[in-house]
């Protein structure tokens, strides 16, 4: 019933009228193309979204949108600071589920020398994906809670890489006001297991090549150039962060009530101690997977160290998917102090502002957005139109639209492998099933995806990466 | 009677589970879960946990029981195997049971779950048999 009433508001633009109580309109970013894959249920989402208090503007859907939990992925909402509220469901169960690419000083000539696969195999064996316990660490709690204080931060002070890298991650790699005593003690225990790994379902590693440069000047800054092998790292806060989000569903359930019209949209005024508690253990979460990202980078370098003496592998910067952030945007031609709580969705700040990097601050902030296995991946600038249009915001890679019970019917994991050996890409994985789970065709096209965020012009195009190998989690 | 099967859905994982009680369904909803996660891999049943879960209304109930799964993974390298002696107290919302299991390095996990959701969460019960319906985020 929401797609009926969809109004085209220019290319590429669509509106949700304000129906069922909802406070503000949607806004929706797809193309005739991408439309054939809108799902109802991701609009009754984003319409879900717009009843919350304290909405400002629009509830926001993203090229890449899909059904969440509560809030849609691919969705960005704001809040007041004053009057609106702070949900765990715009942020989601893997907070800061985010993206770290590394550029290098390798062709893919010097892969061909170790042999792609050789390469792929001690990366596999280096980087634990680690399901249940499976890190190579042995913390204490008091670390533990050193990590949640100072994410990439504390992994660089403790030898695991370079100043450079945090600096070239949001908030530097340490969201501020994280008090370790605000995340649960089971959270703690998921979590203290899982430091340095990499996670299963959509997390991966990948090795990619430069196929392509839109943009030269933004590219040059960004350090990219054509035929450079890059290196793309995913992965979240694991069963901490699962367990923060979890923890705040059930207390803010219990203080607030449920809402009667989706109960996974429990929520907390911004204002109110829960609230404020919330946000503090979503902080140390998203440190957590800033330090997981970390300590991967730095066992990367390390292994690539044993064949390349020279190596060189810097951050070109690490974007968080999903995350809920205190930032300043015009509300009614005024600067204003919000909450932007971006799911499954990338920053993408224009040139100027403060949060940016100062060697990319003349520029604009990189926007990061991986393809599915497989698939391209690409690099985009942030734009000032993306902080008018979508709080600053541009989507966060293809987005699903076949289920994992429908890809397991229709899909083979051997096919898979060999097809994309074709293409000239090796593959490791933790199951076969993962292969078929997150294969290539149950995503949209992310070149359409990314050609939309261009268009529009919340995100333009700086670099094509096509990946030559793949390490899924 | 079948005791779980797996529905669409795009992003997650979404199942319904069976029983002729309560009790059973919320047994089967394990049994479902624990598909999910190693598969139809059968998990040896060496060690033994006391489980007690409060919670304010049923679905809590059910999440929280499901949640508890999860803890003992990732904390407890605890990988369960079966639910014996369950019981349900439905006005006060507690949950008892004993869970079976092993260690999780014992074995293959292909799924690794995030978390339980009240996406679409439903408990119904029909002329005497009982449905639980639960999505968990992949």
């Amino acid at each position: 019933m929401y797609k009926e009433k969809l109004k085209k508001i220019s290319e590429n633009i669509w509106e949700i009228p304000m129906i069922n109580g909802m406070l503000v309109p949607g806004r929706i970013f797809f193309s005739e193309k991408l439309l054939n894959n809108l799902e109802e249920d991701a609009l009754k989402q984003i319409a879900n979204v717009a009843r919350l208090p304290g909405i400002l503007k629009y509830s926001i859907g993203l090229m890449d949108m899909h059904v969440g939990y509560g809030f849609p992925i691919g969705g960005v909402a704001a809040f007041d600071i004053e009057k609106g509220i702070i949900s765990p469901g715009g942020v989601g169960y893997d907070i800061n589920c985010s993206i770290r690419l590394l550029r290098t000083n390798l062709t893919l000539a010097d892969i061909g020398k170790i042999g792609r696969k050789e390469l792929l195999h001690s990366l596999f064996r280096t980087i634990p994906s680690g399901v249940g316990k499976g890190s190579k660490l042995n913390i204490t709690y008091k670390e533990l809670d050193e990590v949640l204080i100072n994410g990439a931060q504390w992994a660089v002070k403790k030898g695991y890489g370079e100043k450079e890298d945090y600096i070239h991650t949001e908030d530097n790699g340490k969201l501020p006001n994280a008090n370790p005593s605000d995340v649960s003690q089971r959270a703690k225990q998921r979590g203290i297991g899982q430091l340095g790994t990499l996670g299963a379902g959509n997390h991966f590693l990948e090795i990619q090549k430069v196929e392509e440069i839109f943009d030269e000047k933004t590219a040059k800054a960004f350090g990219l150039k054509k035929g450079m092998i890059t290196i793309m790292i995913h992965c979240g806060s694991r069963g901490l962060g699962h367990q923060v989000a979890s923890d705040y569903v059930g207390l803010m359930g219990k203080e607030y009530g449920w809402p009667e019209f989706d109960r996974e949209l429990v929520n907390a005024p911004i204002q109110s101690e829960l609230g404020k508690k919330y946000l503090s253990a979503m902080a140390c979460a998203a440190n957590f997977a800033f330090a997981n990202k970390q300590m991967i980078t730095h066992w990367i370098r390390e292994d690539l160290k044993h064949y390349f003496s020279n190596i060189k592998a810097d951050v070109v910067y690490d974007v968080c998917h999903n995350i809920a952030k205190f930032e300043k945007h015009l509300i009614n031609s005024k600067e204003k102090e919000i909450l932007v709580m971006r799911k499954g969705a990338t920053r993408s700040f224009g040139r100027g502002r403060k949060e940016i990097s100062e060697d990319y601050r003349d520029i604009g902030q990189p926007v990061i957005i991986p393809g599915s296995m497989g698939t391209a991946s690409y690099v985009l600038v942030g734009t000032k139109e993306a902080e008018v249009l979508t709080f600053g915001s541009t989507a966060h890679g293809a987005g699903r639209v076949e289920s994992r019970t429908s890809a397991r019917k229709n899909i083979s994991a051997d096919k898979i492998k060999k097809e994309l050996e074709k293409k000239g890409i090796d593959i490791e994985a933790g199951s076969y099933k993962g292969i078929v789970e997150e294969a290539p065709e149950v995503y949209k096209d992310i070149d359409e995806v990314v050609r939309v965020s261009n268009e529009v012009g919340i995100g333009k195009l700086v670099a094509k990466l096509i990946p030559i190998a793949v390490i899924k989690g | 009677m079948r005791k779980y099967k797996f529905l669409e859905h795009t992003a997650d994982i979404k199942f319904q589970a069976f029983g002729n009680s309560l009790e059973e369904a919320f047994i089967s909803s394990f049994d479902a879960l624990k598909e999910i996660i190693v598969e139809k891999n059968r998990i040896k049943s060496v060690k033994k946990i006391k489980l007690k879960v409060k919670g304010n209304d049923l679905k809590e109930l059910l999440y929280n029981f499901l949640e508890e799964v999860l803890f003992l993974l990732d904390a407890k390298d605890f990988i369960a195997s079966e639910i014996k002696n369950i019981k349900i107290d439905v006005k006060k919302n507690l949950f008892e049971a004993d869970v079976l299991g092993d260690r999780v390095s014992n074995y293959k996990i292909s799924n690794d779950v995030k978390a339980i959701t009240y996406n679409d969460m439903s408990i119904k019960e029909e002329k005497g048999k009982f449905i639980v319906q639960v999505v968990v985020d992949v």
